[in-house]
């Protein structure tokens, strides 16, 4: 046993938690700013909104793939533009894994951060803003530290969703060996070579981070946070 | 002139319509719930932007749709102290009140300092608005406030929500902090003794619309409206028919009202505290209505009876309150209860 995890090939999973990582850390960031201007929106522009930023969770992630694939291919505008400008090549590619897992993983983090700001209480920014606090800092200073939990929960879903993405990654950034090889796709790809045993010691390592990841996700909507009590 | 507001907002079948002016350093905003008053100090702040007018402070227009002007909160200097305090939970009391500072950490940290010191906050600057007492809760957020100097404060309901003991204190701190305040004040309250204390000029509000504006003793004295008579407290009205000049019926309690002063054609209320009632034993007086009881409540220090009116429908009209204070019960043990209560002449309100 000890030989085989010794021969194995550990690319995928690297390959898998630096993508899940790099999706998460963008996926923080523009989630939160998405959920900060929808939830200021008026209610026309807030349904639009919310539509087109939820659809990546509820479409089939092939058909996101397929979305993206058309969209960043050198052939379009938009892959050769980014190409010929920035020599940056999307398709089939670690940029691709990135991108694919992002967007499939975003409205995790969007619906999670909307949720916990839309709970506070709307006289903690009317008292920033008479206070002569700037917008952006009662973002920073008032709405995400009391929106932590919420917007943690969200993190955490955000990275185990990005981690497992699977669809969207193999229409974008295809199954390249060491390059953009996600743990998810060396399982699908084995069991099609009929190796069981190689899909099961990569099912055992996604079942310890999915178990982390639960855990983690308890300790943080458990704690007892004395500080962001409700009235 | 302090403040002048002329504004109106549609909010569904709501409709906002305000327009008052004062000159006074102390103003109050008095209104049942939900008749738009805090709507009203939200505009003021900047919080909430009305659909159309003017909205001028200390000579300076914050708000003007003729002009398409709508001057940020953040630029308005106008501090507002909310029923629920806002304290920023994820913060301390001194990150609380250094949250809307400017300048250099030095000046900001002095600034902290004095607030802490002459708010009786020392030694609690480290805790979390959640560690601390309502009273506390207070003087953190009107230390907030007054850090940054701002040209007016707001008050919108801020005792509403405690129990009567808390109430009085608070109340007491209250006007004890904001005695060195300069600016201009304005409380906005359903509480009639609130008001009352506080407010040199008053704003009565009604469904939206301010229906008087004035000094407050004055209103007290001398309502005007039924509305307002209404807010400040008055518990018996009744419709009143004009027979001349100085006598008309009060219909509601079956009785004939005579009134040395001449009663105004336009008056079709008629208005009477219950605290006012004289009690006569004996033979029927002017301005009397019979005294017959219909339930009793007893309060600590007070009685209420509940007295039908005169005349005939009695049983469908309103009963009219009297309330009687502790100090007099005794008289009323040792004399019986009155045959009569009357009304005297200037106690009776003549409303429209």
């Amino acid at each position: 046993m000890i030989e085989i995890l010794k021969e194995l090939d550990w690319s995928p999973l690297f390959i898998s938690l630096k993508t899940g990582v790099t999706a998460t850390f963008f996926s923080f960031f523009l989630g939160i700013f998405a959920a900060w201007k929808v939830v200021g929106a008026p209610v026309g522009k807030k349904a639009v909104l919310d539509g087109i930023l939820t659809l990546p969770m509820v479409l089939p992630p092939t058909v996101s793939g397929f979305f993206l694939l058309l969209l960043f291919s050198r052939r379009r505008p938009l892959g050769m533009f980014l190409y010929d400008n920035f020599n940056i090549k999307v398709v089939q590619t670690w940029a691709g894994c990135v991108i694919a897992a992002m967007v499939i993983a975003f409205p995790l983090m969007y619906r999670n951060a909307r949720a916990a700001f839309e709970q506070l209480d709307v006289n903690l920014i009317y008292a920033g803003r008479t206070l002569g606090m700037s917008e952006r800092k009662i973002l920073w200073k008032i709405v995400i530290p009391s929106a932590g939990p919420g917007i943690a929960s969200g993190t955490v879903l955000t990275f185990a969703r990005a981690l497992g993405e699977y669809g969207a990654t193999s229409m974008l950034a295809g199954n390249i060996p060491g390059k953009t090889g996600t743990i998810s796709q060396k399982i699908a790809m084995v069991i099609q070579d009929g190796d069981y045993q190689s899909a099961g010691i990569w099912t055992a390592v996604v079942l310890c981070i999915a178990f982390v990841v639960i855990a983690l996700l308890n300790v943080i909507s458990g704690r007892k946070i004395k500080n962001v009590r409700r009235w | 002139m302090p403040v002048a507001v002329r504004i109106r907002k549609t909010i569904g079948n709501f409709c906002l319509d305000v327009d008052f002016e004062s000159r006074a350093s102390r103003i109050g905003i008095l209104g049942a719930s939900g008749c738009g008053k805090s709507m009203t100090l939200k505009s003021i702040a900047g919080i909430e932007t009305p659909d159309s007018g003017e909205i001028c402070i200390n000579g300076k227009t914050v708000f003007s749709s003729a002009e398409k002007w709508n001057m940020k909160p953040q630029r308005r200097s106008i501090g507002y102290l909310f029923q629920n305090y806002a304290l920023f939970p994820t913060m301390t009391v001194a990150e609380n009140i250094g949250a809307g500072l400017k300048g250099n950490k030095e000046e900001r940290k002095r600034r902290i300092q004095e607030m802490l010191a002459s708010f009786q906050l020392m030694g609690l600057e480290n805790r979390f608005p959640a560690q601390l007492s309502g009273g506390q809760q207070q003087r953190v957020a009107l230390a907030r406030i007054m850090a940054y100097e701002p040209e007016m404060i707001l008050l919108d309901e801020p005792f509403s929500a405690l129990d009567l003991f808390l109430k009085d204190r608070l109340q007491q701190e209250l006007e004890e902090m904001l005695e060195d305040y300069k600016g201009t004040v304005i409380m906005v309250s359903h509480d009639r003794d609130e008001i009352y204390q506080f407010s040199e000029e008053l704003v009565v509000m009604e469904q939206g619309r301010t229906i008087i504006c004035g000094r407050t003793k004055d209103i007290f004295e001398n309502p005007g409206k039924r509305e307002a008579a209404r807010l400040t407290g008055c518990k018996n009205f009744s419709r009143l028919k004009r027979i001349d000049g100085h006598r008309a019926a009060a219909l509601d309690w079956g009785i004939a009202l005579r009134l040395e002063r001449k009663i105004p054609e336009d008056i079709v209320y008629a208005g009477f505290r219950a605290h006012e009632f004289v009690p006569v034993w004996g033979e029927r007086r002017e301005n009397c209505l019979k005294l017959s009881i219909a339930q009793i409540a007893d309060f600590p220090f007070e009685k209420h009876f509940y007295i039908w009116p005169e005349g005939e429908k009695m049983q469908e009209m309103e009963k009219i309150c009297w309330f009687v204070q502790k100090g007099n019960w005794k008289m009323l043990k040792e004399r019986g209860m009155p045959d009569y209560l009357q009304l005297p002449e200037e106690k009776v309100m003549l409303l429209k």
